[in-house]
């Protein structure tokens, strides 16, 4: 066990010091993927792991760099596929603009999350989102003259660029999915590498000191939950307009707790471990079609043993690359190595 | 019209107060709110199910039901939360564990049962009872009558025994407590053993009362029971009785006088105006912390 996480540590450490390198090739190939695979499961597939990319996104703000977990996220990506869909279907407007809107109405649900918990510890976030996700759903099953009710919204417009319709045959999807990941990732990183990221991650690690540094702690939680609902329902738009139908059922529970899955075993916290856990985690079930009836209990079990084993996931944890001094400074003695193990089992 | 209304939902609220006293009771020791307490309840539905469609009477079904919950609940414990324990690891690691547990359990009922709706016998049906102008099922008044039971059972039990003595000492203070001669670990283990039981009592309950038993009923029981216990005051046991009580009645009134599809959600309402306006609950102490 230690053996093996040592050379996957190494293997892990190895990427990141030639990420210049890695990252464009890696770009470059997953940009042709709809020019050399042809088969629209593939690509719907590939489809699902980058909506799921933008999920786990979503959530690793609040549970990754906040230290809250949620619970009901379907119900916010639910949120943006509606408003999106409704908007596109029943009024006939494009997608560039139902997509805003989809944004608008994720960020709508993370606002009302934000006020009901905004004062409370950790634990209640993810009770008070699984009712807010029944709420929600229960709202669309019953609110037959606008969402249809159990029938679903048929019809949601493709988006067309510029007389351009992007269709999953034609590849225009998977591209869009693609830049749709990139800016999630950008909004990621951007958050997490501001004044707001450290306050996040400042709550994340002790709520009352950062509160007693200065930090409004409740605005914060609440911005942050906007943020993150705001993705959920970019997602959503997406897969409203790629699916071009959406009923209540398609964003059960099962899709929360596989998106915290997803979270938790990508490594709460990291960006390239939510991309990563999505591609394994999504592609899983349809590799191992025997094993798909137990997928939801291979699910919990990785839950529980990650907790146990890795609660830092599978990229996740601090760096255990040497801290880059500034010029002229050296390093007293040896530099250590290993010296962030200990510190990578406090992260959560 | 209304004091039928509101009797009803005093019968119903017995019930989730006493899946209220589930989740506070846990919470009350190790400040963790158990996620898997709903589909633990459900999984006490299905052993009483499974019992009783092999003609054992109802009464053996009640005790296996209350017998494999609790195990079952000592199990996730000691297997899964208690060395996250010894860890010291942080507090959302056991909560995102326990989830994953409730998570196990909802879907391998749903593999081995399979998800369809099944039907429970009607628990104790010897006809109606008309009281001050209002009819109620002798199914409602023996559902009241032994989630009472069990209620009062368990707070002479907190309050006049030295296993509740050690209970109480354990929540104040878990480390004290420990100092002081009490096996705060088998203490923990009784507490989830009773935990365990109120959702499997409540389980069959529900079921005979609704006469139908389903893979995914965890879920609303669960949220139900947590709405009722936050509501009360999570931690305090009274405080839940008073949370399900409220939140029985105020679902049979939304029923009546809203609709039938407002059923479930009037609690997660309430649920979330409570945490709004009051989120230490009813009889709940702010949450003080010493620096």
């Amino acid at each position: 066990m230690g053996k093996l996480s040592s050379v996957y540590d190494s293997f892990v450490d190895f990427i990141l010091k030639h990420k210049k390198i890695v990252l464009p090739v890696f770009l470059v190939l997953l940009a042709v993927v709809p020019l050399v695979i042809k088969s629209q499961y593939v690509i719907r597939v590939f489809c699902l792991i980058g909506i799921y990319c933008i999920l786990t996104l979503s959530l690793n703000l609040i549970a990754g760099y906040m230290g809250q977990s949620s619970m009901g996220h379907a119900a916010l990506y639910m949120m943006g596929a509606y408003f999106s869909g409704l908007l596109g279907a029943k009024l006939g407007w494009p997608f560039w603009i139902t997509l805003v809107f989809g944004i608008l109405g994720g960020a709508l649900g993370g606002l009302i999350l934000g006020f009901a918990t905004m004062k409370l510890s950790a634990g209640y976030l993810s009770v008070i989102t699984l009712a807010f996700g029944e709420v929600v759903e229960m709202v669309v099953l019953n609110w037959n003259s606008v969402t249809n009710g159990p029938l679903g919204v048929r019809g949601i417009p493709r988006p067309n660029l510029f007389g351009w319709e992007l269709t999953p045959t034609n590849g225009g999807f998977y591209w869009l999915m693609l830049v749709l990941v990139i800016v999630a990732v950008l909004v990621s990183m951007c958050v997490v590498n501001s004044k707001f990221g450290r306050a996040v991650r400042a709550i994340k690690e002790d709520e009352l000191a950062a509160k007693l540094m200065g930090v409004h702690t409740a605005a914060y939680k609440v911005q942050t939950i906007v943020l993150s609902g705001a993705m959920a329902g970019m997602a959503g738009a997406f897969y409203a307009s790629m699916n071009r139908y959406i009923d209540a059922a398609t964003f059960s529970f099962d899709i929360s707790m596989t998106i915290l899955c997803i979270v938790i075993f990508g490594g709460m916290g990291s960006i390239p471990g939510m991309i990563v856990g999505s591609a394994l985690l999504i592609s899983f079930p349809e590799v191992l079609r025997s094993l798909a009836d137990y997928r939801f209990v291979v699910y919990g079990l990785l839950l529980i043993l990650m907790m146990r084993f890795r609660p830092q996931g599978l990229l996740g944890g601090l760096s255990r690359r040497p801290y880059k001094l500034p010029a002229g400074v050296s390093r007293p003695g040896k530099p250590e190595d290993g010296g962030g193990t200990e510190e990578g089992k406090k992260v959560s | 019209m209304i004091l039928e209304q509101v009797l009803n939902g005093v019968m119903l609220g017995m019930v989730y107060a006493l899946i209220a006293v589930g989740y506070s009771l846990v919470f009350g020791i190790l400040k963790l709110l158990n996620m898997a307490h709903g589909s633990i309840y459900a999984f006490g539905a299905h052993m009483a199910l499974f019992i009783v469609s092999m003609h054992f009477g109802l009464l053996p079904a009640f005790l296996f039901a209350i017998l494999t919950t609790g195990i079952i609940s000592v199990l996730m414990d000691r297997i899964i939360l208690a060395p996250l324990r010894a860890k010291n690891a942080p507090n959302i690691t056991a909560l995102i564990s326990v989830m994953g547990v409730s998570y196990i359990i909802q879907n391998m009922m749903m593999i081995i049962f399979d998800s369809t709706k099944k039907t429970f016998p009607k628990l104790f049906d010897f006809g109606n009872v008309t009281f001050l102008g209002v009819t109620l099922t002798s199914t409602q008044i023996a559902m009241f009558l032994i989630a009472l039971a069990f209620l009062v059972l368990l707070t002479v039990v907190v309050n006049y025994t030295k296993v509740g003595l050690a209970m109480r000492a354990s929540r104040e203070n878990a480390k004290a407590a420990n100092m002081m001669g009490i096996d705060v670990r088998r203490i923990v283990t009784f507490t989830f053993f009773i935990s365990g039981m109120c959702a499997a009592v409540a389980g069959v309950l529900v079921s005979g009362y609704y006469q139908m038993v389903y893979s995914t009923m965890g879920t609303e029981a669960g949220l139900k029971g947590f709405s009722a216990a936050v509501l009360g005051g999570i931690g305090v046991l009274h405080g839940s009785v008073v949370g399900g009580i409220i939140i029985g009645v105020a679902e049979a009134l939304a029923v009546t006088y809203l609709g039938g599809s407002f059923r479930s959600a009037t609690a997660y309402i309430v649920l979330f105006i409570v945490l709004l306006i009051r989120p230490s609950g009813l009889f709940g102490k702010d949450n003080i912390v010493k620096v």
